[in-house]
């Protein structure tokens, strides 16, 4: 199999695009595809100051070094959430992300840690509020979105980027459409504007595969945590995952097509009625926007 | 002999076949897994050769 740019030996093959490429010329395709993702669903410029959720995983990393390499004005934030899964895996995705940061000079992280700043970690704060039937998902999910939105906005960053890949978007997709959740189908977008002190929250690997992340990455020679999170273990979201993959390889190019016209059904009015305006106010504490009365979910934790 | 390596499984397929069949062959999805020989990405036409080892990379993640 031969590079489809310059003959010589392809290193990986992407059937969805029928299209095969040698290492120097996959490096180059795939920060091209991430700005035209930026470009296509307008999700912010170089003038704008863009803060990038980084975990330590292929995904994030991948992310911050395509914008980095593209010029983008990108720091890192990395959230400390206590979790050790037997092997220390809060610690070892911190000392991916320090290994990341030693071969670029000037790249800046933010760090928050949750055991440090709150005195519980993750695992402890869930099994104290007895949420999520002994898996700390829900909380997690909390406290991130909580603690990216008020980094964003005490740094002033004008955009929050995750690398959430199309893997991912197609698995919340399908969850949600088995479901028939209508709610989150209509929130479900690769650009959440922002409103009443929410920063606008972007998805620039969106339409990029998690084997073509994962491909970048190695290729790249980014040292990413291969271990999941050992609560992912088993999830919904990977079974999910796994039927997705079982279709992608009967038909390739599937994933995609179910999110694009999945996207385009929502531009053409899908969904429209589920949109609901929620009101935000500050919180009572911390002053970041919630709808709670009172005092936020986050503060509530503590 | 060749030997494919997975998390923490492992299996011996005959040489000679592509990479994507051997992946088929041990019951994986080639859509979820990148294969690596000797430190480097082999695209899933490369046919396997006597002695080699293969480590395919999961790459779905969760967390």
């Amino acid at each position: 199999m031969k590079c489809r740019k310059c003959g010589r030996k392809a290193v990986f093959n992407m059937r969805r695009h029928k299209l095969a490429l040698c290492a120097e010329h996959y490096l180059e395709w795939f920060p091209t595809q991430v700005e035209r993702t930026i470009g296509k669903y307008k999700m912010f410029t170089r003038d704008e100051r863009v803060l990038v959720a980084v975990s330590g995983g292929k995904d994030s990393l991948a992310l911050w070094d395509v914008l980095l390499n593209l010029g983008y004005q990108a720091e890192g934030l990395y959230i400390g959430l206590g979790i050790d899964g037997g092997f220390g895996y809060s610690d070892l995705s911190l000392e991916k992300i320090q290994g990341f940061m030693a071969t670029r000079p000037g790249a800046v992280l933010h760090r928050v840690d949750i055991p440090e700043t709150y005195g519980e970690s993750l695992p402890e704060v869930a099994a104290r509020k007895q949420r999520g039937r002994g898996k700390p998902c829900a909380v997690c999910g909390l406290i991130k979105r909580y603690v990216m939105n008020r980094v964003a906005s005490e740094g002033s960053f004008e955009v929050l980027a995750t690398g959430h890949n199309l893997d991912d978007e197609v698995a919340v997709l399908f969850g949600n459409t088995l479901h028939w959740q209508v709610g989150y189908l209509a929130r479900q977008s690769p650009v959440l504007e922002e409103r009443g002190g929410l920063a606008r929250k972007v998805k620039p690997l969106c339409r990029l595969y998690e084997r073509e992340v994962a491909a970048y990455a190695l290729i790249k020679g980014i040292d990413y945590i291969y271990d999941e999170c050992p609560y992912a273990v088993g999830s919904t979201t990977n079974r999910y995952k796994e039927l997705l993959n079982e279709l992608e390889l009967d038909s390739p190019s599937s994933k995609l097509q179910f999110y694009v016209t999945f996207l385009k059904a929502k531009e053409q009015g899908l969904f429209r009625q589920a949109i609901e305006q929620v009101e935000l106010h500050p919180c009572e504490n911390c002053g970041q926007p919630t709808t709670a009365p009172g005092l936020c979910t986050f503060c509530r934790l503590w | 002999m060749v030997k494919l390596v997975h998390r923490k499984q492992e299996w011996e397929v005959k040489k000679g076949m592509t990479v994507r069949d051997a992946i088929l062959k041990v019951g994986l999805n080639p859509e979820a897994v990148l294969a690596v020989r000797d430190g480097q990405l082999i695209n899933e036409d490369t046919k396997i050769q006597e002695g080699d080892v293969i480590k395919l990379i999961a790459v779905v993640s969760g967390g």
